[in-house]
């Protein structure tokens, strides 16, 4: 049981890569994805996970290796004298310093895109965060918000329109929410007091969660949204539908007004 | 008096020593030691508190709604045993508010602080004996207030980072807020006393450069300190004026919650999330950089050959502490700051994870043909550095903007800071609890039990916070009280119920390392001075050090790591012995 201890840290390397490489098999991995530009996200979490895998491998095994052979119980050697080495301090921070660089700059494009770039077209929904549930107001007929003929729903049942880029304005009545779309790879908080725009396109469709991933006090974890991306014929209908329903009840005068 | 040497300086304090009461040697002491011990401890026994929540918390994400055996009809009787959600959000603000504010940062620089700069550094007391003791006591306040704020109805529930809007809508709030406050208080009294006793109060012959590792974090440690926490206590203040005064520093325009307006407003929750990780951040890094100094300490002590890079290692600790202040904004990046700065705090967190990387790179340098003596401290620090490596690699992910739009607030980042601060920080402060022991209390602790303890801590860790990371890649959300109510979760309680039972596991490890502990202080064996054959100062004076410290007047003549040094026959040469073939020693100038 001499080299135990190395063996032990060894175990560090091996069931660390192991668990990265089984856990797709057993579906513990992301979750579907039903976006255009969440494909990025992804491939720039695979990049960085193969890339610092190499640098957790090759470092592990660098200490499991130095466990093993400079044991002091076992290596007759005496220990080298040594207080360190410039030319190896010079390459361990040029190295790392490019790789870092390089990683910084080459994410800027994906992140301008998720949050920068803006599309100009007009707002396909408002979404209201509350404890602990999501609002939706859409543009009726006229094409504008806050409008009387808006389609207000509170049920979290929330529709969008897939195919098509949509451009939300999403907002908080009372306390920090955030609105995650884990099949969008998309999320945001949202701010009381503070209007932020949130844009994408799916490219697929189906009924899948809106998760509330910022604390909102006791019910956060029941702040569940669902959303259902369907072709935009099947939206269109839908909304129609929600007019009607509305029509035959009086929507009060204050939620229209409301800002 | 009037011809002060060395000699009466030392008698002088045996009397005082002498005539004072045992409220004044043991409890109101103003002896950094006894001071350094009391934070040990306070902290140690909050520590405890602290994994008991966590496995509050474990619990009901493993079995959740499920009546907790005997411990729920004691504890949470009125809800059928079971964990209410607002008990659940107590649970996990108070297990990060005692860990970081009560355990962590207390246990680094109050108790190590504390018990090793004068006696690293070869002073007889810190420069402030008064202040220090004040420093303790200021912690109480925050006990008291943290402690009772348990019992007020609902508890203080918004996350350890108390972000506005929802912080003011609960009351328990206020109690949270002056524990917060006064652990500032007393913070910024400690850190102001170590930077004042390193740069004055060096023995002769301790120039900067000769100062151990663990003395170069604790300094750095302070001046991040010094410079960021009256941001964090001001904007403590404020946000208890909010609270209670009716002011509207976080609050908008017109806000209202629980149905009731608030006047007040004009205010920016978004403010308190700036103020909040200006000096939470750096806190990171006052929670990891005296752990790497004391690792770094040990590993060379126990590889028996000088710290790789020396220098360089002092370097990338001030960088990181520089680089500190200007990558707080990367916990915010997708709380509605404008992108555009999400950008810059990206840049400048990668560049954080340079300094970090040097120091692992000489950390494996230093054990490169060593002779490792695999010493329950030795093991300890050696499993810091394998844990720090997936630490810091984890942090490049997040780092990258836009995979954090996906991870953030999910179990990725839990997995990560708990990778640094619990496989890395608790490691460290588990492997200096072996290391300096014999000199706290002149007894060894039993080595054999003290493995037992290591292998079964680091087995259960990383079966308990390596999953995590795989929950945080299928996007489980932090903090939810039933992450099974939404589907795409669904499938991922049988790991959840694995990892609790490791967790439970790695809780009950630790009565290993409590019966060992106080076995040890009345019945190890005796440890002498320097049982380690360590080279710094600390191990010269006596075990344990009297009032005063030290029994001789030391002069140093090296460096802390001159180990297997070729001058010397033995493998170790304390920064104290003269050198050979010299019989005057040099005489160092400026004390």
């Amino acid at each position: 049981m001499k080299r135990f201890w190395a063996l032990l840290f060894l175990m560090v390397p091996v069931f660390g890569v192991l668990t990265f490489v089984v856990a797709p098999y057993f579906n513990h991995w992301f979750p579907k994805d039903i976006s255009e530009h969440g494909r990025v996200i992804d491939q720039l979490f695979m990049f960085i996970l193969w890339l610092t895998g190499i640098i957790f491998v090759a470092t592990e095994g660098a200490l499991c290796y130095f466990a093993w052979k400079y044991d002091s119980r076992t290596n007759p050697e005496p220990a080298k004298f040594s207080h360190g080495s410039h030319t190896l301090e010079v390459v361990w921070t040029i190295l790392p310093a490019v790789t870092l660089l390089f990683i910084a700059i080459y994410q800027m494009n994906a992140w301008a895109d998720a949050k920068m770039r803006r599309p100009n077209i007009p707002v396909t929904a408002e979404i209201t965060g509350r404890q602990f549930n999501w609002d939706v107001r859409y543009p009726g007929p006229d094409g504008k918000l806050h409008s009387r003929d808006d389609i207000v729903r509170v049920d979290g049942d929330i529709h969008f329109p897939s195919g098509e880029e949509v451009l939300l304005i999403i907002k908080s009545a009372d306390v920090l929410h955030s609105f995650f779309l884990p099949n969008l790879r998309m999320k945001q908080d949202v701010v009381p007091g503070m209007e932020q725009y949130m844009w994408f396109k799916a490219r697929d469709t189906g009924r899948y969660d809106i998760v509330c991933a910022e604390l909102c006090g006791w019910g956060h974890y029941k702040m569940k949204g669902r959303a259902t991306f369907e072709p935009r014929s099947e939206f269109d209908a839908w909304l129609k539908e929600k007019i009607a329903d509305q029509k035959t009840r009086t929507v009060p005068a204050n939620e229209t007004e409301e800002e | 008096m009037s011809t002060v040497t060395v000699d009466t300086h030392a008698h002088e304090h045996v009397e005082h020593a002498h005539t004072g009461s045992f409220l004044s040697t043991y409890v109101f002491s103003r002896d950094h030691k006894i001071i350094g011990i009391q934070f040990l401890f306070s902290t140690l026994l909050w520590f405890f508190i602290g994994g008991l929540l966590a496995l509050g918390v474990r619990w009901q994400l493993a079995y959740p709604w499920a009546e907790m055996p005997i411990l729920g009809k004691l504890l949470f009787s009125e809800y059928g045993g079971q964990i209410a959600p607002e008990t659940y959000t107590m649970l996990f603000t108070m297990h990060a508010t005692v860990m970081i504010f009560l355990v962590i940062i207390p246990i680094l620089a109050g108790a190590f602080g504390n018990f090793l700069i004068p006696l690293m550094i070869g002073a007889e007391d810190m420069a402030f004996p008064t202040l220090n003791m004040m420093s303790y006591w200021f912690m109480w306040p925050a006990f008291l207030a943290f402690g009772a704020s348990f019992f007020v109805e609902g508890g203080p529930g918004a996350g350890w980072t108390s972000y506005p809007p929802l912080s003011l809508t609960m009351t328990p709030q206020a109690l949270w807020l002056i524990g917060l406050t006064s652990v500032g208080v007393a913070s910024m009294m400690g850190s102001v006393n170590y930077l004042t006793t390193i740069i004055q109060m060096r023995a002769p012959g301790m120039s900067m450069f000769r100062l151990p590792m663990t003395i170069w974090a604790m300094f750095i440690t302070a001046i991040l300190q010094a410079f960021a926490l009256p941001v964090l206590t001001a904007a403590g203040f404020m946000q208890l004026a909010d609270l209670t005064l009716g002011t509207g520093f976080f609050l908008p325009e017109g806000w209202t919650a629980n149905n009731a307006a608030r006047a007040s407003g004009g205010g920016q929750p978004l403010l308190w999330q700036h103020l909040f990780w200006f000096y939470s951040h750096p806190a990171v890094y006052i929670m990891i950089l005296p752990a790497m100094g004391m690792v770094s300490d040990i590993i060379a002590c126990f590889a028996r050959k000088p710290l790789f890079g020396y220098k360089p290692m002092v370097y990338s600790i001030a960088g990181i502490a520089g680089l500190g202040f200007i990558v707080w904004g990367h916990h915010m990046f997708v709380s509605g700051m404008n992108p555009v700065l999400g950008m810059t705090f990206m840049v400048a967190t990668m560049f954080i994870a340079l300094p970090s990387a040097i120091k692992v790179f000489n950390w494996l340098g230093t054990i490169w043909g060593a002779k490792i003596q695999f010493t329950t401290p030795m093991l300890f620090a050696m499993s810091f550095v394998s844990m720090f490596i997936i630490g810091g690699l984890s942090g490049i992910f997040m780092a990258a903007t836009p995979v954090d739009i996906f991870i953030h607030d999910t179990y990725f980042i839990v997995a990560h800071f708990h990778y640094v601060l619990f496989a890395g920080t608790a490691m460290a402060v588990f492997g200096a609890i072996y290391f300096w022991f014999p000199k706290m209390f002149g007894r060894m602790m039993n080595d054999n039990w003290g493995k037992l303890h290591f292998m079964l801590t680091f087995i259960f860790l990383n079966c308990v916070f390596y999953p995590m990371h795989i929950l945080g890649v299928v996007g489980f959300p932090r903090r939810l009280a039933d992450p099974y109510h939404y589907e795409t979760f669904r499938h991922l309680l049988p790991l959840n119920q694995f990892i609790t039972i490791c967790a439970i596991l790695m809780v009950g490890t630790q009565i290993i390392f409590i019966v060992n502990f106080f076995y040890s202080i009345f019945f190890g064996p005796p440890a002498g001075r320097n049982p380690w054959h360590a080279n710094t100062l600390e191990w010269q004076a006596p075990s344990p050090p009297g009032h005063g410290n030290f029994d001789f007047q030391p002069v140093i003549y090296r460096g802390p790591y001159e180990y297997g040094s070729p001058e010397v026959d033995t493998d170790y040469y304390p920064q104290t012995q003269p050198p050979p073939q010299k019989d005057t020693p040099q005489s160092p100038s400026g004390h």
